[in-house]
């Protein structure tokens, strides 16, 4: 660092003394120190507000927040309103979503990065599946609508609904499918081959198994973007009030197992909450405000298990 | 060594091998793999003895585009494993492979020897768990694995990682094994193991071994080819090449004036 004077003359950098590279670290980490603050400011902020929205909610809609809230039917006056054709709907809904998109999203994401040749109509298709995780909902909406409702005519009911989410939803599913399959090494599914595996014996006995855990993680968060979309659910044509279950799936007479519920027509959380925010009465919007509390709550549930089940899965993955 | 019983397992004849993107990798190289021997393929690095040594199963069809051109036969039934008609499965079966990093599944250790079992289709607990044992104790693992069986191999060291992948490769009783550089991520105690067990194993099968170890050449192998930009330069047996190669290119490169 401090060379000698002979020597410095033949270079065009001056050596520095100790005392400037001292200085020099000190200005360079003043911009560590910077950014570093910049950083936290940001997270803070972002984290208030969400934090002051919620709690603001909870406050609101605490009085309600009880067992009735969610055992009651709508109703015209608000202390006796509840969300039990909203849950179950939503409830309903989901378990539709979640059964169609999920095998197709997942056996999409699986062939495409799996068995499709890679040329330019797989290309295509790729850049088309990921720009429809950006499509706006109201569009999906608008497609089923014209698609389930007036095309297939399967109404305005549950099973249009699950529909048109899970169509939300499968870009979603195909996306994290393919990174989630794209993590595993090639030294593994070539250790596989090279023992005489097929490509259907990789994909079930180690793609799918080893990347499990992202395609999980894709399929909940997913499912929990679809509980709080209101637009394509309404385009298709919930109903804001409704005063009744959807028959049940399970009897207890035979055949024990029954799809009416399917054809039923439906409210979900978010369009509950929306239809007593739109009314003028105060204590209507305390119900909207549980209601939001409701779905906040789902969601991070949802979300907090995405994250603990990728966790312990990814546990015994190391590469 | 009894040279009057020498059987040749499998030979390359006149190998071009063609990488996707039109980069001619092999140039007609030819080569005997001899029965129950150890063979070692030296070179510099990028001078294709591993893209050789993944045409014995076929690991290059797994990407697309890439093309053989010439044979390997295998013996005693003639087979051309780079025939259109036979099934690179069917090849990956009989031919067993060992890589250069350890890759163990993500699964138990168990699991990862009986694997190339279950796609065999064996159902039986105790054929599997015979076979497994056997197959531990063939990549001297056994015993210090037979108390802990049911734990992930990731849990494992290096060395007994890639002994895993010898047990893994060994319990479906390959015809050949092909090791590319398996001893290159490992310590030199774990190295010694390593070969030493291959010395052991060459009884019940054919190796052809990658190594850029000229001393682990030396050390483990019956015969040795030395390759240089993608030509077979010379083969012959272990002690001839180290002692008195007949090519100046293989003295060039074995007294180290180049490489």
């Amino acid at each position: 660092m401090v060379k000698d004077k002979m020597d410095s003359e033949f270079s065009l950098i001056k050596p520095k003394t100790l005392n400037e590279v001292r200085a020099m670290i000190r200005k360079h980490k003043r911009n560590d120190f910077i950014f570093s603050s910049i950083g936290l400011l940001t997270i803070i902020f972002a984290l208030l507000t969400l934090l002051i929205l919620f709690v603001d909610l909870v406050m609101d809609g605490y009085p309600k927040l009880n067992y009735e809230f969610f055992t009651d039917f709508p109703s015209r006056r608000a202390a006796h309103a509840g969300i039990l054709s909203a849950w179950v709907g939503s409830s309903l809904i989901m378990l539709v979503t979640f059964i169609t998109a999920v095998p197709m999203g997942v056996a999409a994401g699986v062939y495409l990065e799996e068995y499709a040749p890679k040329n330019w109509f797989t290309d295509i298709i790729e850049i088309n599946v990921t720009n429809l995780s950006g499509v706006p909902s109201i569009i999906y909406g608008l497609l089923a609508l014209g698609l389930f409702v007036y095309t297939f005519h399967l109404g305005q009911t549950i099973v249009t609904a699950g529909l048109t989410l899970g169509l939300l939803m499968l870009p979603i599913v195909i996306v994290s499918t393919r990174e989630a399959i794209r993590s595993i090494p090639i030294a593994i599914r070539e250790a596989a081959y090279a023992v005489g595996a097929t490509k259907w014996q990789v994909v079930l006995h180690h793609v799918i198994q080893y990347s499990f855990g992202g395609i999980l993680t894709g399929i909940i968060i997913g499912m929990a973007r679809a509980l709080g979309e209101t637009a394509p659910i309404i385009t298709v044509g919930a109903l804001t009030f409704i005063a009744f279950l959807p028959p049940a799936p399970i009897s207890s007479s035979a055949p024990f197992i029954s799809f009416e519920w399917l054809q039923s027509g439906f409210t979900v959380l978010p369009i509950q909450m929306f239809s007593w925010l739109s009314r003028p009465e105060h204590a209507f919007h305390i119900n909207a405000a549980a209601a939001g509390v409701v779905i906040i709550l789902l969601t991070l549930l949802m979300n907090s298990t995405a994250i603990w089940l990728r966790y312990r899965i990814r546990k015994n993955i190391k590469w | 060594m009894s040279e009057n019983k020498l059987n040749i397992k499998a030979e390359a004849k006149n190998l071009n091998f063609f990488y996707a993107n039109g980069t001619k990798a092999l140039k007609n190289v030819s080569l005997p793999v001899y029965e129950n021997k150890i063979t070692a393929l030296i070179g510099p690095s990028g001078c294709g003895k591993s893209t050789f040594l993944r045409c014995f199963n076929r690991m290059h069809d797994l990407y697309p585009g890439n093309r053989y051109e010439g044979q390997i036969l295998l013996h005693p039934d003639n087979t051309n494993v780079l025939g259109k008609g036979v099934d690179p499965i069917e090849v990956r079966m009989r031919i067993s492979m060992v890589f250069q990093k350890p890759n163990p599944f993500p699964k138990s250790i168990y699991e990862n020897v009986a694997y190339g079992l279950r796609i065999r289709g064996e159902r039986s607990k105790s054929a599997v768990d015979d076979k497994v044992e056997e197959a531990l104790k063939g990549a001297s693992l056994w015993n210090e694995v037979k108390s802990r069986l049911q734990d992930l191999a990731f849990n494992l060291s290096g060395g007994q990682q890639q002994r895993l992948c010898i047990a893994r490769a060994l319990a479906t009783d390959p015809e050949i094994m092909l090791f590319d550089e398996p001893t290159s991520a490992l310590d030199p105690i774990a190295t010694v193991n390593i070969e030493e067990l291959m010395s052991g194993l060459k009884n019940k099968l054919s190796i052809l071994v990658v190594t850029h170890n000229m001393q682990q050449a030396a050390r483990i192998s019956d015969y040795t080819a030395y390759m240089y930009l993608g030509e077979m330069i010379e083969f012959d047996a272990t002690d001839k090449i180290f002692t008195n190669p007949s090519r100046k290119e293989t003295e060039d490169y074995i007294t180290g004036k180049f490489g």
